[in-house]
Parts: structure tokens; C-alpha cells; sequence
């Protein structure tokens, strides 16, 4: 890609970046915290894959004003602040259950959880 | 207007209003009676819609304007004959389960949590006929978060702590999974500049040839799959199931996968149309392949199963194999059999489920939080509890496919599509996933019925509340097994509809 590609593209390279980096996170970090960080800069690298294309250099909110002539597309802002929502209600509910899961468990690293539970199913499994 | 012209606005709105006014009442009782009536008004609602259907051309469907905006600029309701049946089967299930839930919440959840479990069981209910009767693309998104979020919250009030973590495991796929929705969504968006699903359809025939919409495609389909459970993206399902409060279980197990099925029924034949879907992509052989594993592995894995409520939940990961089978032969006798097994395992499965959480209650000591319903617990329960454990094998012999219950009409309409593609092999793939089935419906069968009965339990069935609500789906099992003229008839209309569509 030539570097007028890159800046062509800006926005969609930054996009791709911030999907793969977060699903990346949610992926390979076992503690429940980190987890959710990655899966709400996942959610957010979507935000922005709405908003760039929405946008014309030069265009103005869209007004009907003699002196304008150019407008950015207002709707994928509109649909974007609901998907700000709903991320934002996610993340809430996730640290919710990671309060809980600590209270319960003791500890939020996702592999020491398997091992408690595994240990209580070992005992359930040997009482039958 | 009169009042049934309303009716596509009410199915949502009234169980959506629900919510918040039973969180200000604060107060169990009342909760559970002003949640019952709204789901029994939605399903009221269902029941107009789909007579009104009935009554249109075939193909024709009602198109609602939400606050009169007309489409494709405002957001569009729209329900044809496929919208109306599974509306049908959602507050349906709804109806029955919400009588069931009192007693069953009574033991499983805290008391000062049981008006938040009937504002979120409200939720989920809007959420699910939500996505199912908009026409609109990211309205789509909006109701499937609002289902979502409010179903982690509902299986984390299951009593063991493991619930926590199921939930949280759930949350975490469920939004990878809806996140790639918004993304195929959103490249849909930017290819045709609408979101109305009929006039999205419309203009993806100007841009077919496009990369973006394969992307969108391969988005969509992932994103969905994730939704629905289609093995090998079932991860979450098993310990949802196990973990969340009985009549949750029930809930999900018949509603929340079929609706993500319809989802993607809608996408891949209405939006994208067959020839995009199934011609330029391997997808029928993929979706082919992962159907066969899901009937055969999560089946298999079944039948080795401690707890019964996670047997059946594998169970229904197998069972979605089905319906996703149906869908990659790609003609109208396929679609029919995903269609019918959409509604016919809903049923099946929504009445295990119900009869799995009478049985729990039976196991517990007078007032005791319920246990697991481990295999070791069950000797002898048929001396106990006959109706129960006959109830379950009556619904089991349905996930069998015996002749007589709803499972055979699928199979037959699955095994039809097969030799009308010539597939003699799939015939007997069918057949042998189906050994399967026994197998795991008889581990149950063998314990239940063919060992002592363990010491210092007398006979105690459910209470007749949670009962009645689970026969009357079991009595559903047989009824539709023998009358297929609502079930198939509604679902071969659809297919027919949508497979015209796409061509």
C-alpha cells in the first residue's frame, strides 16, 4: 500500500487495529477485569467503524441553512449513541458479575474459578 | 384506528411497559401478576397477528410504521406468516412459563429478588418478540441486547455460585457475538445506506458482486451462530442451562435459540437471498459439516452427562444440528423442517426443562434450596414422582423422533429434503444421531424407573401450578405430533414465501 493508501484509510486501519486488539485481550487474558476491557475496545473500534464513514471533510451538522451546502450523515451518530449504550450497560453488568464472582470465589483470575470448580465436582462425582 | 391495527405495537409495548412499572411496585405478588398479564396480552397479540396473517395473500405481510414514520425512513414492524409463528411460540412460552415460575422462584431465589426476576423475565420477553417482529436492522441489534442483557442477569439468580460465572461467560460470547452482528450490520449500512431489511434487500441485488458484502455475510453469520449455539460456538450454552434457576432454563431453552435461528433465517433469505448465500460462498457444505458434528458430538457427549439438566442441555446443541441441517439444503422442504423443529423443540425441550424443576423442588428436604439434579439423586424417582418422569419420557421420545410426537414430523420433512437432494447418506446420518438420542433419553429412563427408590423420600409430586403448565407442553408434544395442519401448515407457507423471495 502506498502512504497515501494509509492515510486514505486512516481510520479504517485504526478500526481493524482496535477490533483485533481487543478480541485479542478478551481472548488470551484469563482475569475477568481485562477481560471486559477488551471486549468494550472491541465494542468501540465498532462505534468508530459508523461514525468515519459518516463524515464528509467539510460538511456541517445537518442544518438547512442558506449558506451550507454539505452535510455529514447524521443517522450512524443516532445509532451509534444507542450501541454507546448498550456498551455501556454491558460493562456495568460484567463488572456487576465480577463483584460477584470475587464475593464467591475469592479471586477473579478466570483459571483459578475452573479449579475450584473443578475441585467441588470432583468431590460431587466421587459421592455418587 | 381500532385497536387491532395496533396490534404489532402492543406485541412489544406492552410487555416492555411492564418492566419498570413492576421495579416501582417493588413487591413480589404484585410483580408476578402484572408480568403474568402482560405476557398473557402478547400472547393475546400473537394470536391476532396471526389470524390476521392468516387472512392476507400468501406472501402478503402487515407492515406497521412505528410513530407514523413511513419506511424506509422510519422503523418498520413487519409480520409475515414465519414472524407471526414464532411470535406465536415466544409469548406462548411465555404464557405457560410465568404461572410455573411463582412456585419455582418461591424456592430457587431470594425473596427480596423476585420482583427484579419478573422485570427482567419482562425484558427478555420484549427483547425476544422484539427481534422477532422489526423489520429494521440495527432495531434488531437494539432488542437483541435488551433480551441478552437481561437473560445473563436472569441466570446469574440461580442459587449455585457457578451460575456467576456461567453468566459471565455468556455475557462475554454473547457480545463478541452481537458486536459482529453490529459490524455486518454496519457493512450492510454502508453498501445500501438504508436499514429497512425489504428495502436493504432490494438494493444488495445493485451491489452483489462487492467483497464488503461477503464480509457482511461471514459477520452475520458468525455473529448469529454464536447467538444460536451451532456447535462449535455452543460453549456458553451448557453451563447457562445447568446453572440458571429452573423455569429460566425452560424459558431459554424453547425461546432465546430459536429466535437467533429466525434471525438468521431472516438475513440469509430475506436480506441476502439465496443465490448470494448459498452460490458464491461454500456455506450449505459448512453449515452441512458443523450441523452433522453438532448432531453426532454434542449428542454423544450427552449421553455422558452427571447432571440431567446439562444432559439435556447438550442435548439441545444436538438438536439445533437439526434445524441448522434443515437450513443448508436450501429448498422449501428443508426450510419447512427447520421451521417446524424451530417450534416442535421449543416445545420438547421447554417441557423437560419445566418438569426438570418440579423434580428438583421433590428432591429438596421441606423448604430447602433445591440441589442439582445429579444422576445419583434420581434412583427410583418414578415411584415417586410418576407423573414427572413420565412427562419427561413422553418429551423425550419427541427429541427421539418416535412416530406420534413432534420430533418425527421434523425428522420426516428433514429426511424428505435429503432424498429430494439425493442424499441417501444423510438419511441414515439421521437415523443414527437419533440412536443417540436414546442412548440419553434412556440413562434417565434406567434410573428413574429400574432402581429402588433411595431411603427417606415419600411420594411428593410438583405442585399442580408448576405441573399443570409443563403436562400441557407434553400434551403439546402429542397433539402437534398428530395434527400437523397449525404447525406444518404455517411453516411450509413460510418456507414457500421466503425461498420465492429469494429467487
Amino acid at each position: 500500500m502506498s502512504s497515501g493508501g494509509v492515510i486514505e484509510h486512516f481510520s479504517y486501519i485504526v478500526t481493524v487495529f482496535l477490533m483485533v486488539a481487543g478480541l485479542f485481550i478478551v481472548i488470551a487474558r484469563g482475569n475477568l477485569i481485562k477481560k471486559l476491557i477488551g471486549l468494550s475496545i472491541f465494542q468501540t473500534s465498532v462505534y468508530l467503524l459508523y461514525i468515519a464513514p459518516g463524515k464528509l471533510l467539510g460538511g456541517t451538522a445537518p442544518i438547512l441553512a442558506p449558506q451550507y451546502s454539505i452535510y455529514s450523515n447524521p443517522l450512524p451518530h443516532v445509532l451509534i449513541l444507542t450501541a454507546i449504550v448498550v456498551g455501556v450497560a454491558t460493562l456495568a453488568l460484567g463488572l456487576a458479575l465480577a463483584v460477584r464472582i470475587r464475593e464467591a470465589y475469592g479471586t477473579i483470575e478466570e483459571d483459578e474459578i475452573v479449579a475450584r470448580d473443578n475441585a467441588i465436582e470432583d468431590a460431587e462425582g466421587a459421592g455418587s | 384506528m381500532s385497536i387491532a391495527a395496533h396490534l404489532p405495537a402492543l406485541q412489544v409495548v406492552l410487555p416492555l411497559l411492564s418492566a419498570p412499572l413492576v421495579v416501582l411496585l417493588r413487591h413480589g405478588g404484585l410483580a408476578f401478576a402484572v408480568v403474568t398479564t402482560a405476557a398473557w396480552a402478547a400472547f393475546a397479540c400473537a394470536i391476532g397477528l396471526w389470524l390476521q396473517v392468516g387472512q392476507l395473500d400468501p406472501g402478503g405481510a402487515i407492515s406497521y410504521h412505528i410513530g407514523s414514520w413511513p419506511p424506509p425512513w422510519g422503523i418498520e414492524y413487519r409480520v409475515d406468516r414465519l414472524t407471526s409463528f414464532v411470535l406465536l411460540l415466544v409469548s406462548g412460552m411465555a404464557a405457560l412459563v410465568l404461572p410455573y415460575s411463582r412456585a419455582s422462584v418461591e424456592r430457587e431465589i431470594p425473596r427480596e429478588l423476585h420482583y427484579l426476576y419478573y422485570a427482567m423475565f419482562a425484558l427478555c420477553l420484549t427483547g425476544l418478540l422484539g427481534i422477532t417482529i422489526t423489520g429494521d436492522a440495527f432495531n434488531i441489534f437494539v432488542f437483541l441486547e435488551i433480551s441478552s442483557l437481561s437473560t445473563y442477569v436472569l441466570i446469574a439468580l440461580g442459587r449455585d455460585r457457578r451460575a456467576l460465572t456461567a453468566a459471565y461467560q455468556y455475557l462475554i460470547m454473547g457480545s463478541i457475538g452481537a458486536t459482529f452482528i453490529v459490524i455486518g450490520i454496519g457493512f450492510l449500512y454502508l453498501l445500501t445506506g438504508t436499514l429497512n431489511l425489504v428495502d436493504m434487500a432490494e438494493r444488495l441485488r445493485d451491489v452483489e458482486n462487492y467483497r464488503p458484502v461477503l464480509a457482511a455475510l461471514a459477520f452475520l453469520t458468525v455473529g448469529i451462530s454464536l447467538k444460536l449455539a451451532l456447535f462449535p460456538l455452543h460453549q456458553w450454552l451448557p453451563n447457562a442451562y445447568t446453572y440458571a434457576p429452573s423455569a429460566v432454563t425452560a424459558f431459554l431453552a424453547a425461546t432465546a435459540t430459536k429466535v437467533s435461528v429466525y434471525v438468521l433465517i431472516r438475513f440469509y433469505f430475506t436480506v441476502f437471498g439465496e443465490s448470494l448465500v448459498f452460490d458464491k460462498l461454500p456455506l450449505p457444505q459448512i453449515m452441512l459439516g458443523l450441523s452433522l458434528l453438532a448432531m453426532f458430538v454434542a449428542s454423544f457427549i450427552a449421553i455422558f452427562q452427571h447432571n440431567l439438566k446439562r444432559l439435556f442441555a447438550y442435548s439441545s446443541v444436538g438438536q439445533i444440528g437439526y434445524i441448522t441441517l434443515g437450513l443448508s439444503f436450501d429448498s422449501v422442504n428443508g426450510l419447512t423442517a427447520s421451521i417446524v423443529h424451530l417450534f416442535n423443540h421449543g416445545i420438547a425441550k421447554g417441557a423437560i426443562f419445566l418438569l426438570i424443576g418440579g423434580m428438583v423442588l421433590g428432591l429438596a428436604k421441606h423448604g430447602a434450596v433445591p440441589p442439582a439434579p445429579t444422576f445419583d439423586r434420581l434412583d427410583g424417582l418414578a415411584k415417586r414422582m410418576p407423573l414427572t418422569c413420565f412427562g419427561i419420557v413422553i418429551a423425550g421420545l419427541s427429541l427421539i423422533g418416535v412416530p406420534g410426537t413432534v420430533g418425527f414430523i421434523s425428522k420426516w420433512y428433514l429426511i424428505m429434503a435429503a432424498l429430494e437432494k439425493g442424499q441417501f447418506w444423510l438419511v441414515g446420518a439421521i437415523l443414527l444421531s437419533s440412536l443417540l438420542a436414546v442412548a440419553y433419553v434412556w440413562r434417565f429412563v434406567e434410573v428413574a424407573y429400574f432402581r429402588a427408590p433411595l431411603a427417606g423420600f415419600e411420594k411428593r409430586e410438583a405442585p399442580l401450578s408448576m405441573l399443570i403448565p409443563a403436562l400441557l407442553l407434553v400434551a403439546a408434544t402429542i397433539w402437534f405430533g398428530l395434527d400437523t395442519s397449525i404447525t406444518v401448515g404455517s411453516a411450509l407457507d413460510a418456507a414457500q414465501q421466503l425461498v420465492k423471495n429469494g429467487r
